[in-house]
């Protein structure tokens, strides 16, 4: 074999082997998505509680447990089969009331919008935080918001204030200071609606955008109606 | 028939006397066949183009866009006429390996493409000017200051963007924020766009607007809607994940039903819009517990 020709298969290896490095690269970053999880379905002798549950928890650090790669990162997690799974895509059936809980063991942001603090689109237009009914929540006080635009629903989240003890480090976080959430919604027609935080919540990032509010899996996912 | 096209034209290679008269016959071609594709670019083509007829300003825009395209018609005809042309009539001979030769010195033809060309393009920057400054901006975003502003009374609508969701403010009406973009028909409009975090771009293409959503700038827009009908924002920034999901519904209705909606809005959003800052042309909310 010539010089040359040894030259330019030399070179059409490394090619090869780069192309192919590159396709597993990419391949691996476009199917790299939380898992899909079903929310539960419950049978109560309370019609109130009766049917589709999702069991919801934030949290200000995911930890290593959960994210090994983020564990600094600001997160939701869903509850299922007892367990706390990292995930924030979640299947609920179409044309059913949803009922939510949402443990928020986060710290108080405060909202750019406080046009947000307003409660929209949950049935009777509120949420219970800790046991008591409202239609807003003080926009200071927000620590997250729940929000599914295409279905027009906006639940903010109050944070647990600064001074209270036991704050929580990681997740999970059951045992640590928290507010406890409550809503429920009418899934409505079938879809794959994205959700979002709007409080920009990410520490350690210009303003709270980057990182978990740009990263699927963390402040944001899909509500699979099915 | 010669592979030589200077010659042929009677350029400084000379002429000969059996080649047929390629300028006369091909300007003849050019004027045929741009008689022919002018009707078709204003008539046929011009109305595909454009927003429509949503608004003054998407009228105007769909009017500029077939002037362009008539205006380019003939360069069109043009270019294409001459490669299909030359590449009949000026082939070179098969074997052939020689190119053919320079043309220089032709003081005539390089004047007449420089004098066209500078023309249509100051044509076409005057026109330009012009239509945007006559339109108030024909639609587009006009900065905080625009030099142009419709007379008479206006609505005024503030566009807050933020990451990924446009919500509308109207000042006039105790400063309601909604979900929904609705438009009163026949009636000015005077958009004040801005961000609340990242740079946007509001654009309800159906209504001709299209204004940059900048943090900290009032960005001005006017529209004055002309057809009941119902229109879709969306974002033209890529400003992140959800960039794509950053679109929501907007509709043009008539002065009463726009009056009778929006007190819905108020009565509607009326505990955010208690904790609402006051009106203002833009917002710059401090970064809080998160930010760096």
């Amino acid at each position: 074999m010539s010089l040359f020709a040894k030259k330019v298969l030399g070179v059409s290896a490394a090619l090869a082997l780069l192309g192919v490095l590159l396709g597993l690269y990419v391949g691996a970053w476009a199917t790299d998505a939380p898992p899909t999880i079903t929310a539960s379905n419950v049978s109560s002798t309370s019609p109130s509680s009766n049917g589709t549950h999702l069991t919801l928890m934030t949290v200000a650090a995911i930890g290593p447990k959960y994210s090994p790669t983020h564990p600094d990162w600001v997160s939701y997690l869903i509850k299922k089969n007892g367990k706390w799974i990292h995930s924030t895509i979640f299947t609920v059936p179409a044309h059913t009331v949803v009922h939510v809980t949402i443990y928020q063991y986060d710290g108080e942001s405060g909202l750019r919008n406080p046009w947000l603090s307003q409660v929209q689109g949950t049935v009777g237009g509120t949420e219970t935080v800790n046991g008591k009914t409202v239609n807003a929540i003080n926009p200071e006080e927000a620590s997250h918001t729940w929000v599914v635009p295409e279905l027009g629903i906006f639940v903010p989240l109050p944070g647990v204030p600064e001074e209270a003890k036991n704050q929580c480090e990681y997740a999970p976080c059951e045992g640590a200071a928290h507010n406890t959430i409550e809503f429920s919604f009418y899934s409505g027609k079938k879809g794959r609606y994205h959700w979002q935080c709007f409080v920009p919540c990410a520490a350690g990032y210009l303003y709270g955008f980057g990182g978990p509010m740009q990263t699927l899996g963390y402040m944001d996912g899909f509500l699979n109606v099915v | 028939m010669s592979s030589n096209p200077a010659a042929a034209s009677g350029g400084p290679a000379g002429g000969d006397a059996s080649e047929p008269n390629h300028t006369l016959r091909f300007g003849i071609l050019w004027v045929v066949g741009t008689l022919i594709a002018l009707p078709l670019a204003i008539w046929v083509i011009g109305p595909l183009i454009g927003p429509g007829s949503g608004s003054e300003q998407a009228l105007g825009q769909s009017t500029d866009d077939t002037v362009l395209a008539a205006l380019a018609t003939p360069v069109l005809t043009l270019v294409v006429f001459y490669l299909i042309y030359a590449s009949i009539f000026f082939r070179q001979e098969r074997g052939g390996v020689l190119e053919g030769p320079a043309v220089r010195g032709h003081a005539r033809v390089q004047t007449v493409w420089i004098v066209v060309t500078s023309l249509m393009v100051l044509a076409v920057a005057v026109f330009g000017t012009v239509r945007l400054e006559a339109g108030d901006g024909a639609g587009s975003g006009s900065g905080p200051n625009p030099l142009t502003v419709p007379k008479g009374p206006k609505l005024p609508i503030q566009v807050i963007a933020q990451q990924w969701m446009f919500t509308y403010r109207y000042p006039t009406y105790g400063g309601v924020e909604t979900r929904e973009l609705y438009l009163p028909d026949n009636e000015n409009v005077e958009f004040h766009v801005t961000s609340l975090d990242v740079i946007h771009s509001f654009w309800a293409y159906k209504l001709g607007v299209k204004a940059d959503a900048n943090p900290g700038v009032d960005n001005i827009a006017f529209v004055k809607p002309t057809k009941l009908e119902s229109f879709t924002v969306r974002c033209a920034e890529l400003c992140g994940i959800w960039h794509g999901y950053m679109e929501n519904a907007g509709k043009v209705v008539t002065p009463t039903e726009f009056t009778s909606w929006i007190h819905e809005q108020q009565t509607k959003y009326a505990p955010a819009t208690k904790v609402l800052p006051k009106y203002s042309t833009t917002y710059l909310p401090e970064p809080q517990r998160r930010g760096e």
